[in-house]
């Protein structure tokens, strides 16, 4: 649901649903008809968000406690696992941070 | 990443804003190289004013296009050049540039070296100043080495030696990595393509087929070395190289001239892939609305790479290396790596070749530039 479409390196932690993930204050969002783009200022990491469901995850993550508290709120049960491995990609990509 | 091809029928599709636009500051060039993409030497008196690039800056950024492609022409001549890509940065709009070097002396490298959101590009043809020059000018290897040392001096980390792949730089590609890994730089390779003063080069410098399959392998060893997707005809000889691996124009970038001209692509500087003029509209309206950019982002026929199985892999190849060697959109790219496109070439006459619509080359012998400046 996130491809990381980049070959710098980034320094970035696991990503953990119990922790406080929150969008980096690098990463420009911009809606596509495919989703979104994210593009990461700092690292150079052009991301495609393949969902418009991930893209309104992303954009309200700041406002919960923890990314798993952002799931509960906005996805569905069954749906949850696919979005903790695009949060990983992402994480993974520095996108997300724990802040 | 390689999009998959559900991505990349998305992305062909166009997008709201560009992913990236190139940005050609100026036509003024202080070089004259031979196969320059937009025919620079002379600036054109009807160059954007300051003012008309820095509102161009909030457009950009209002689009939320991530960054921009800075080039020439030689964008470092532009008096107000720091004006413009400081404003870029600050209102983040990446910039990306690409200079000969000439300009860029301990001060400047010191200036782009404290800029967040700043790459810097510096051209050399060739690994050593023989080669390099033949294509670039007397005295062009030097100076871009000496700027290379005032980046690394001013503590620029990471800045790129940018090189267009020729029948003779093929052959130093390692000691091109090496040169740039002495200064802690990244190479980044490029086409050569038969646009602009490119087109009179073309035939004597492409990379012949052997070369070309030599520099996919190393390639597809090296994905650290930088590509700007240059490559991506050559993706049926195996692995697909680092990038989109489709052709981008008018659907995932563009270029925007020095005079406000609106273009596909920066390989396409002619009438033809001319989407218009942003002085009258602004760039938001050509970007989403221009019939050439609706155009381009229709569906495509494979046309007579249909029957390939490797289409897929290359979506046909460049649209503008086709255009200027006098190819159809639907021909295979001239140099497909099956050889369809010499095939093509072969039976199409060289008279068929666009004449150039925009040229802004000084009045000398090419090749033959004189006195840096």
């Amino acid at each position: 649901m996130a491809s990381v479409a980049s070959t710098s390196p980034a320094v970035a932690e696991a990503f953990d649903a119990g922790r406080p993930w929150r969008l980096s204050p690098e990463v420009t969002l911009r809606e596509e008809p495919f989703g979104a783009l994210a593009y990461h200022h700092g690292n150079r990491r052009l991301v495609f968000v393949k969902s418009a469901g991930l893209l309104g995850v992303l954009e309200r993550l700041g406002e919960y406690a923890t990314a798993g508290d952002a799931l509960t709120a906005l996805v569905a049960a069954g749906e949850r696992a696919r979005y903790e491995r695009a949060l990983a990609a992402l994480a993974a990509g520095g996108l997300i941070g724990v802040g | 990443m390689s999009a998959e091809s559900g991505l990349r029928d998305r992305l062909e599709g166009g997008l709201n804003a560009p992913i990236c636009l190139t940005w050609e500051l100026t036509y003024a060039c202080n070089l004259a190289c031979t196969h320059c993409l937009s025919s620079s030497g002379r600036r054109d008196p009807d160059e954007l004013t300051t003012a008309e690039a820095l509102a161009l800056v909030d457009e950009l950024a209002a689009m939320r296009v991530f960054y921009v492609n800075v080039g020439g022409g030689e964008p470092m001549i532009r008096r107000d050049f720091f004006d413009i890509v400081e404003h870029a940065v600050e209102r983040r709009v990446g910039v990306k540039f690409s200079t000969n070097g000439t300009r860029l002396d301990a001060a400047a490298a010191r200036r782009l070296a404290a800029m967040d959101y700043l790459d810097v590009q510096v051209s050399i043809d060739g690994a050593d100043a023989a080669t390099s020059d033949r294509v670039r000018g007397a005295g062009s290897y030097a100076a871009a080495r000496r700027a290379m040392d005032h980046l690394a001096g001013a503590g620029f980390a990471g800045f790129k030696v940018s090189v267009v792949v020729t029948r003779e730089s093929v052959e130093q590609l390692d000691a091109l990595e090496a040169l740039a890994s002495g200064y802690g730089a990244q190479l980044r390779l490029a086409r050569l393509r038969p646009s602009g003063r490119g087109v009179a080069v073309w035939d004597a410098l492409r990379p012949t087929a052997a070369q070309n399959r030599r520099l996919h392998a190393w390639l597809v060893e090296r994905p650290h070395v930088l590509t700007g997707d240059s490559f991506f005809h050559l993706s049926p000889l195996g692995a697909p190289l680092e990038g989109l691996n489709l052709c981008g124009a008018g659907r995932v970038v563009c270029l925007i001239d020095p005079v406000g001209d609106v273009y596909a692509c920066p390989f396409v500087i002619h009438d033809r892939f001319r989407a218009g003029n942003l002085r009258a509209s602004g760039f938001g309206p050509l970007w989403r609305e221009s019939a050439l950019f609706s155009e381009l982002r229709a569906p495509n026929s494979p046309g007579a790479c249909a029957s390939c199985g490797s289409y897929d892999a290359c979506r046909g190849g460049c649209l503008a290396a086709k255009f200027f060697t006098g190819l159809e959109a639907s021909d295979p790219d001239p140099e497909c790596v099956f050889g369809h496109g010499e095939r093509r070439l072969a039976t199409t006459r060289v008279e068929l070749r666009p004449a150039p619509s925009v040229d802004h080359s000084r009045a000398v012998a090419v090749g033959a530039p004189g006195r840096l400046r």
